[in-house]
């Protein structure tokens, strides 16, 4: 397993300089300049360019670049709010969108888990039909849908929930973009659960376990749900693509301070300082949390903690 | 091994088959497992409904526009902000243009047909800021998605397809390197890919292209390995190698037919996942330029004035579902239907 676990870190460090690099490249060709400001002269243009390293070499500064991103140190922002440290504007973003998306992953995972194990266990026609509905309509249609009915119905007509996000009341200001990001969650892993439960019913072990006359509380807990929930981690990475995507256009709608808003803003402004970092800090993330899963799944799967390969 | 073991055939063992045997011997092996699935697929009513709702959204993208005599950017300043109008019902006091408008005073029901003594007009979906039909605007919209996802589903096919079978057909080192490839490119979240690109690139229609199909292709390519890996040892195309078929007759006569029923249902997949991200860069500000019309733009526009004017933003949002959900039962119809 500490071989695996080396060869999977050395991959995730040199994907994340790639993506440093690859950013850093594209965005020598963007279009437009941060001093677009036509009262600027071209001496003051000039000036601003060697104030922020920009007229030294393509090389040096990405090295310069990549320094500093491993420090922590994401440069200053050019035109969103001029010379204030990206850090800093991230400082207060970053834990809202955080806690945003990882309340959306944890609670669609634990609402499609039971989803799937109630329809896969009680199979009753009416779950049966209430789980497809669900899982289809889940996973068809994206949450900035499920985010404008939302904000129609429960937002407007019934005003039971704040339009926009309260920086007094945080946690009722989050539940509609909570509601709306984890429906898709839950509807994907419902399914994979349901799935996986069903072939673990259907297997030797557990027709062993209730000849031994184990009770099915015990068969449901020790054997179904442990066996049918390894996998489920496996999806969970490609769940976090698209609450990244998703994030942006929830964290817009409804006017919540994360890095989501920020990056539009960052890209309507062309302030491409700011759209460098922020695509660092999502591919960073991304990478990270895709690390975790894998190591979580290590750990749990006795195949590879006993020193084999994951499938 | 002795000479005497060896046989050499003649020509007089093979003998042509007599012409009934033939026909027998080739339609039942071949069509008979398609007409299986067919029918295995047009028995599931949800993947029929799915069919249904989808030929339907084709059939009005091709027409819609046209259908309600205002063509789809043309715009009539006067007639601004109607509500739907609907000929026949309009005369039961349902969706007959007028809105309830929420004012400070409280609110009001207000008939801009009424106030504007144009009484003989019906907006079908109601009119847009601009005084142009939604009904015309919301089919070519739907039109505009379409023609995105499409040419974003078959470039992502063709190169997905090619670079799939062409790693899993191959193996060895050849796979080893391309499968490295993949997994360091698809580490790059979609998210960051699209932005930057269409930073770089100008807004429009091929720009938008271009984003969905360097985002796609991986997902096409990663299930056509799967899928040769699965036919290149099976019985008949080692037939066929033995008789010293080349590469390119066992890729394309062999295994690519036999590969096509998952591909079909990548299809299916990939054009609501492509209309969701052409409707995502629109809502982000990266979308089709203003003044276009698309389902991601009438949605960005329809959800910026949706608490003074809500139907803005009701056809779009219905025919985006509709399309979604129907792309998903035909594909869901289809695994279900192969897998069997």
């Amino acid at each position: 397993m500490g071989r695996y676990l080396r060869k999977r870190i050395l991959i995730s460090v040199s994907i994340l300089f790639l993506i440093l690099l690859i950013l850093f490249l594209l965005l020598q060709f963007m279009p437009g300049s941060p001093f677009n400001d036509a009262k600027l002269s071209e001496e003051q243009v000039e000036a601003l360019r060697k104030q922020y390293g920009l007229d030294q070499p393509v090389i040096v500064q990405f090295f310069k670049y990549v320094g500093n991103m491993l420090r922590g140190d994401f440069g200053v922002s050019y035109s969103i709010s001029p010379n204030t440290p990206i850090t800093t504007l991230l400082v207060n973003r970053f834990p809202i969108t955080l806690k945003i998306g990882f309340a959306s992953l944890i609670f669609g995972t634990v609402a499609g888990v039971t989803l799937g194990l109630v329809t896969a266990f009680f199979r009753n026609r009416f779950v049966k039909i209430l789980y497809s509905l669900f899982t289809m309509l889940g996973i068809a249609i994206p949450s900035y849908l499920f985010a404008m009915f939302f904000s129609w119905f429960i937002g407007y007509k019934a005003e039971l929930l704040p339009l926009l996000y309260d920086f007094r009341s945080p946690f009722v200001s989050t539940v509609m973009p909570v509601a709306a990001l984890s429906f898709s969650v839950t509807a994907v892993i419902a399914r994979f659960t349901k799935s996986e439960a069903e072939d673990v019913m259907k297997s030797d072990y557990v027709m062993l376990a209730r000849c031994s006359g184990l009770g099915s509380g015990s068969i449901m807990v020790k054997y179904i749900l442990r066996n049918s929930l390894i996998p489920v981690i496996t999806v969970m990475a490609g769940l976090l693509v698209g609450l990244l995507t998703g994030s942006l256009v929830i964290e817009k709608m409804f006017s919540i301070p994360g890095i989501g808003g920020l990056l539009t803003t960052a890209i309507e402004s062309n302030d491409y300082s700011v759209v460098l970092a922020l695509s660092f800090v999502y591919s960073a993330l991304y990478i990270v949390v895709m690390l975790i899963l894998d190591l979580v799944y290590c750990v749990v799967d006795p195949r590879v903690r006993l020193g084999g390969k994951p499938e | 091994m002795t000479d005497t073991a060896v046989y050499t055939p003649t020509e007089q063992d093979f003998v042509p088959a007599p012409p009934e045997l033939k026909e027998t011997a080739s339609s039942e092996a071949v069509t008979g497992s398609k007409n299986d699935m067919r029918k295995r697929f047009f028995a599931q009513k949800s993947a029929v409904a799915g069919v249904v709702i989808l030929a339907l959204l084709v059939l009005l993208a091709i027409v819609g526009p046209y259908i309600s005599g205002h063509s789809y950017d043309e715009q009539t300043l006067k007639h601004a902000n109607l509500a739907p109008r609907v000929p026949g019902l309009s005369a039961a006091g349902i969706l007959d243009g007028s809105e309830t408008m929420n004012k400070t005073g409280g609110s009001e029901t207000v008939n801009l047909y009424e106030d504007l003594e144009i009484t003989d007009e019906y907006y079908l979906f109601g009119t847009d800021s601009l005084g142009r039909d939604l009904f015309s605007r919301a089919f070519m919209g739907l039109r505009i998605s379409l023609i995105i996802a499409a040419a974003a589903t078959v470039i992502n096919l063709l190169i997905g397809m090619n670079f799939g079978i062409i790693s899993g057909y191959f193996g060895g080192m050849t796979d080893i390197l391309m499968q490295r490839f993949i997994d360091v490119v698809g580490s790059i979240p979609t998210l960051v890919v699209v932005t930057l690109l269409m930073l770089v690139l100008k807004p429009g229609m091929g720009s938008i292209i271009i984003a969905l199909m360097l985002s796609g292709w991986i997902e096409m390519s990663h299930i056509s390995r799967a899928e040769v890996l699965k036919v290149k040892e099976l019985e008949y195309v080692q037939a066929a190698r033995t008789l010293g078929a080349g590469h390119r007759h066992i890729i394309f006569r062999e295994i690519v037919p036999n590969i096509t029923g998952k591909l079909i249902t990548q299809i299916m997949l990939s054009i609501p996942s492509a209309v969701f991200l052409e409707a995502f860069l629109s809502f982000v500000g990266l979308g089709m330029p203003a003044g276009s019309c698309s389902l991601g733009t009438l949605l960005t526009d329809g959800f910026q004035n949706v608490l003074l004017h809500p139907y803005k933003l009701l056809p779009a949002a219905i025919i985006m579902v509709l399309l979604m959900v129907s792309c998903h039962l035909v594909a869901e119809g289809l695994k279900k239907a192969s897998e069997q």
